[in-house]
């Protein structure tokens, strides 16, 4: 066993020798302190979430050069045949592909659950005397800062190709605001799948099937008016279109009152269904 | 110690526990005296790691009850939580994060202020030896700090009672001590310590009572010297050195000692237990005897020890089947030596 060397010089005198007296100066027990809050517990969650990222960067990635790619690959795709130009294009498209990015990018709170459950660190938080949610609304907590991060990559690339958004400054960050209170509502129902699946493969899986329909089964990236009946019914129940609508209500200055109002009760019945369900998972595994 | 307890640190009754078709609990009861360390002994997959979820309020038992301090673990889930830790078989602290960053996470979600919690971390990781490492990523540690940065997290709160489940399986033989020494120290300050283990010399060295679980249940229990006693003081092992020649050895030795005498999956290698009770020679005198009228008959003998039964000896006693699978027993020989 090499304990923190390499070399055999200074090898010695790195040999840990457990010495009873340096035990006892921990071991001695201290007044028991106050348990922390819910909202403190939460934090200090969040908190090993940044930390998370400084020491791993590259889960980044997936929150920088994935929505470059989707903002990209979409905007010279469909662009000039379905608005004339690409410039056009994203005026409509914009936000519709920062919702598209930023709700896909929420399963990876699933998967980052599941992986901490599979690697054992879980049973530790579960036995630790805090309010019981914590360890999963401060790991959203970190999520949500990937969201904003998501988000602004997005606006930025998109203020670079020409997105010009009418509704200024105050519009696109209560635009943002409401992508980030339904995307912390939504990472909810994946905090759920990730505790009741086994494997971060079938949490991917069971992502991707209920994403994709959520996502391209919308009004991001064409005007619904043009589908069938049966299909504009779905449109306008999903709750991906109500987003959509209401970001691009308030980034292009007319807020969409009644989209926004859905969007909101959408997001309160994501919390109270799935974050009910989690909990009660959590609990009695 | 104000805070060192008296009386029952764990009182188990019938817990039962299934996983679909398994049954991984049938039936345990346990009681374990506070302030002492209790060994949980078994071979994997014998309920032990179960018994101790359950107990550090991670699982729910499908029947039976269990208190911790008279605490019922399911209706006081919380008030166990703040008397207990554990250290899981697995990780039980983020890889991903340094051992000084584990630590005032730790130490901040029971309670702990900031600069509190980085004195006590600080002060842990020196107690622990790892101070140099404190600003290293723990998937950068070895086996053995691995274990200490575990356990250092888990009497952040100076518990009222300690899991460990398997602290030392996997570890080199230094740090297996390492981590005995540490747990000597945590028990003397009066926590209490519920140990799981595979091997009977760990439980010999740290446990004043042990209880050996087997198929979910307890099928026997007592000091590490009742245990031992109740299948023999000594087990001779033997290494031929042609294999056809043991079938004449196991007849030799059987009248030799008068003792079945066990074949083991290694084509050359045959245990019996010596000094059992109500023979006339003790063990090393009978062990003796052995050797001779095995040397007597012309058997070539490679190799002769006798030492304490093993975890497998003891299970074969009890149950009348092996502890752990063929291929892996000669490890479990190996380690009794």
């Amino acid at each position: 066993m090499t304990d923190t060397t390499t070399t055999t010089t200074d090898r010695a005198p790195s040999v840990y020798v457990p010495s009873a007296e340096a035990l006892a100066t921990v071991l001695a027990p201290g007044a028991r302190p106050p348990r922390p809050t819910a909202l403190g517990a939460s934090l200090t969650f969040g908190w090993r979430a940044l930390l998370k990222i400084k020491h791993v960067p590259e889960q980044l990635f997936d929150v920088t050069a994935f929505p470059v790619i989707m903002v990209l690959m979409f905007t010279y795709l469909f662009g000039g045949a379905l608005a004339g130009s690409p410039r056009e294009y994203l005026q409509f498209f914009l936000p519709g592909i920062m919702v598209t990015s930023v709700v896909m990018i929420t399963m990876y709170t699933g998967v980052g659950l599941n992986t901490d459950i599979e690697k054992g660190i879980f049973d530790r938080f579960r036995t630790l005397p805090v309010w019981r949610p914590s360890a999963l609304v401060g790991m959203i907590f970190g999520d949500v800062l990937r969201y904003i991060l998501a988000a602004l990559v997005i606006l930025g690339l998109g203020l670079v190709l020409g997105f010009r958004p009418a509704g200024g400054v105050v519009g696109v960050a209560a635009g943002i605001g409401l992508l980030v209170v339904f995307s912390f509502a939504f990472s909810w129902v994946w905090t759920f799948f990730g505790l009741i699946l086994r494997s971060e493969k079938s949490v991917m899986g069971v992502s991707m099937m209920v994403l994709f329909p959520l996502t391209f089964l919308s009004n991001v990236f064409v005007d619904p008016s043009t589908m069938p009946g049966w299909l504009q019914a779905f449109v306008k129940v999903n709750p991906v279109t109500q987003l959509v609508a209401a970001i691009r209500g308030t980034m292009s200055g007319s807020s969409d009152p009644s989209a926004t109002m859905w969007l909101l009760v959408w997001s309160a019945g994501f919390v109270l269904v799935f974050g009910t369900l989690t909990m009660y998972r959590y609990n009695r595994r | 110690m104000n805070r060192r307890t008296t009386g029952l640190a764990i009182e188990a009754e019938g817990l039962t526990r299934s996983f679909g078709e398994t049954r991984a609990l049938a039936g345990i009861d346990l009681q374990v005296p506070a302030g002492t360390v209790y060994g949980l002994l078994g071979p994997n997959g014998a309920g032990k790691t179960t018994a101790v979820r359950v107990l550090a309020t991670l699982l729910r038992p499908d029947g039976g009850t269990a208190r911790v301090f008279g605490h019922d673990v399911v209706t006081e889930a919380d008030k166990v939580r703040s008397r207990v830790s554990l250290t899981g078989q697995y990780a039980s602290v983020d890889e991903d994060l340094t051992g000084t960053e584990n630590l005032v996470l730790l130490a901040r979600l029971l309670g702990l202020g900031k600069p509190a919690a980085r004195d006590r971390a600080a002060a842990l990781l020196a107690a622990f030896g790892l101070t140099e490492a404190s600003d290293r990523q723990v998937k950068k540690y070895s086996g053995g700090m691995r274990r200490r940065i575990d356990i250092a997290a888990s009497i952040l709160n100076t518990p009222d009672l300690l899991f460990l489940d398997e602290p030392t399986t996997g570890l080199d033989p230094r740090s297996r001590n390492q981590v005995w020494e540490i747990v000597r120290a945590v028990v003397s300050h009066g926590t209490t310590v519920l140990l799981t283990t595979q091997y009977l010399d760990e439980a010999d060295q740290l446990a004043g009572r042990i209880a050996v679980v087997d198929h979910g249940r307890v099928i026997a229990e007592g000091t590490p010297g009742e245990l031992k006693s109740s299948v023999g003081s000594g087990t001779v092992h033997l290494r031929l050195r042609d294999p056809d020649q043991r079938p004449q050895a196991e007849k030799v030795l059987r009248e030799a000692l008068n003792v079945p005498v066990q074949l083991a999956a290694d084509p050359v290698a045959l245990t019996a237990r010596v000094g059992e009770a109500g023979t006339d020679l003790d063990a090393s005198a009978q062990a003796a005897r052995a050797l001779s009228d095995l040397a007597r008959a012309g058997i070539v003998v490679d190799n002769f020890s006798l030492g304490q039964p093993s975890l497998d000896e003891v299970f074969l006693a009890l149950t009348d089947h092996p502890a752990v699978p063929a291929d892996e027993r000669d490890d479990e020989l190996e380690a009794a030596r």
